[in-house]
């Protein structure tokens, strides 16, 4: 399983792998934001832990449809079905690795972005560790998302329709954190949250990706 | 009295359906009817609200099968996926667009309702935006039926998607509520003593969600015929090809 997550770190780091487009895109939505909305530092002050929940959530889409569709191509994954490690643990494996060159790197760069969208100095800590808690049940809901579309031609557009609605809880907690950071209150409840939406997606989607695989491969 | 599971047997349910089906419809419209009528025209308006109130008889049963439709796809997908029986599934997928249809029923009504009352068509009320969810799952879940070729396979991955589904959609039910407070108001109808709604109110509010509920079976019973019959024409043009 060791060997599995660093197989598929080296192929995410290696040119053509797409690390770093996550990021880019992060910034770029950054940037973009206040040029759409307007400079007002209090306005994007407002704005800003849930233009860095949502950019983050957009920024995990972009490398789904690859998670599982690379290997279903070259039949690795066939290779991975049927050897001794449980299909449940590959997924897993597969959902940490995205979560390390996608979810991981975005957490370390949000306070960045925080600074250029003018968010309250009480919010970075509660950004990160937010973004760090929350970002593995985005990894994992889309493993499962690219688990079911995995065996279509065009299931991009198709994933990111299945995986939003169900991003939806952990955006909500993972920006009301931040929230609540910025204005000085206790985002001890919502952390507590997203830490349970992770804590419970990470136990039981690896069963139901596992079976949407199998279902695919049959 | 015969096992429920017999209707598995798609003969046996398409026996069955063939007189459950006018039957539910013609009752539906019946109630439908008489309960809009009654509504619309014997109950006096409300003191505060006028007649806008009565979009209510659409709205509140509209609702009910929005949420309950998502239910019975729950029930029939994992009968589908412990039993494997084809009826269950095609009847799962039958519901999806009904569901989903009730959904923007509820919505349209409500945006109808909230003009004048609040003062706004939509607010981002956790009752409102739980909608939208809900709305938003029904359709990845069409989407993911309409995208795969191989029906069994499609039956599968689409009942998986509805057991999570269900999950996230309760989850984000909560979350909702913990996002903002509500503009909706909470239930008029209610089980408790003291409910707060007159007969002439509940009375075609009652007739109209039976109704409503029938109107679904019939639906979702046409729905199910008509792909057992897609999938009984597939089979037989496949068997006459290999003939050729």
């Amino acid at each position: 399983m060791i060997a599995l997550l660093i197989r598929d770190l080296r192929l995410a780091f290696r040119a053509g792998g797409g690390f770093g487009l996550g990021l880019g895109f992060f910034l770029i939505l950054a940037v973009l934001v206040p040029l759409g909305v307007g400079p007002d530092p209090v306005t994007l002050g407002i704005i800003a832990p849930g233009i860095l929940w949502v950019g983050a959530l957009l920024a995990c889409l972009l490398s789904l449809d690859r998670l599982f569709a690379l290997d279903h191509e070259d039949g690795s994954l066939d290779l991975l079905a049927t050897s001794p490690i449980p299909l449940e643990g590959v997924v897993a494996v597969k959902a940490l690795a995205h979560w390390g060159t996608t979810g991981l790197p975005l957490a370390l760069a949000a306070p960045v972005l925080g600074i250029l969208l003018n968010l309250p100095g009480a919010a970075y800590a509660t950004l990160m560790l937010s973004l760090i808690l929350g970002t593995p049940a985005l990894s994992m809901i889309g493993a499962f998302g690219a688990a079911l579309t995995v065996g279509l031609k065009r299931g991009g557009l198709l994933l990111s329709l299945l995986v939003l609605p169900m991003y939806m809880p952990t955006l909500v907690f993972g920006a009301q954190a931040v929230t609540r950071a910025a204005q000085g209150l206790d985002p001890t409840t919502p952390l507590v949250l997203l830490a349970g939406i992770t804590a419970g997606s990470t136990a039981l989607l690896p069963f139901a990706a596992a079976f949407a695989l199998r279902i695919n491969l049959r | 009295m015969a096992s429920l599971w017999e209707y598995a047997n798609p003969v046996k349910f398409m026996r069955l359906s063939n007189w459950l089906m006018p039957v539910s419809a013609v009752l539906a419209a019946a109630l439908i009817a008489v309960g809009l009528y009654w509504g619309f025209f014997l109950t006096p308006d409300d003191y505060r609200q006028g007649a806008t109130i009565k979009i209510i008889f659409l709205h509140v049963p509209a609702a009910l099968m929005a949420i309950n439709a998502w239910a019975m796809m729950l029930v029939t997908s994992l009968i589908w996926l412990i039993r494997r029986h084809h009826v269950s599934a095609l009847a799962a997928k039958a519901a999806g667009p009904i569901g989903a249809t009730m959904t923007l029923i509820a919505l349209i009504t409500g945006a109808i309702w909230g003009q004048p009352m609040w003062g706004t068509w939509w607010a981002w009320d956790p009752r409102l935006t739980s909608f939208l969810i809900l709305f938003l799952f029904y359709v990845g879940y069409i989407a993911l039926w309409s995208a795969i070729e191989d029906p069994d396979t499609a039956a599968d991955l689409t009942a998986v998607l509805c057991l999570v589904g269900s999950v996230f959609a309760v989850l984000s039910r909560y979350a909702a509520l913990f996002w903002n407070q509500g503009l909706h108001q909470g239930a008029s109808l209610s089980v408790a003593p003291g409910t707060r709604m007159d007969w002439s109110y509940k009375g075609p509010l009652y007739l109209c969600m039976i109704g409503f509920v029938l109107l679904f079976v019939a639906l979702v019973l046409a729905g199910t015929r008509t792909e057992i019959r897609a999938r009984r024409s597939r089979a037989l043009m496949t068997r006459e090809r290999a003939r050729a």
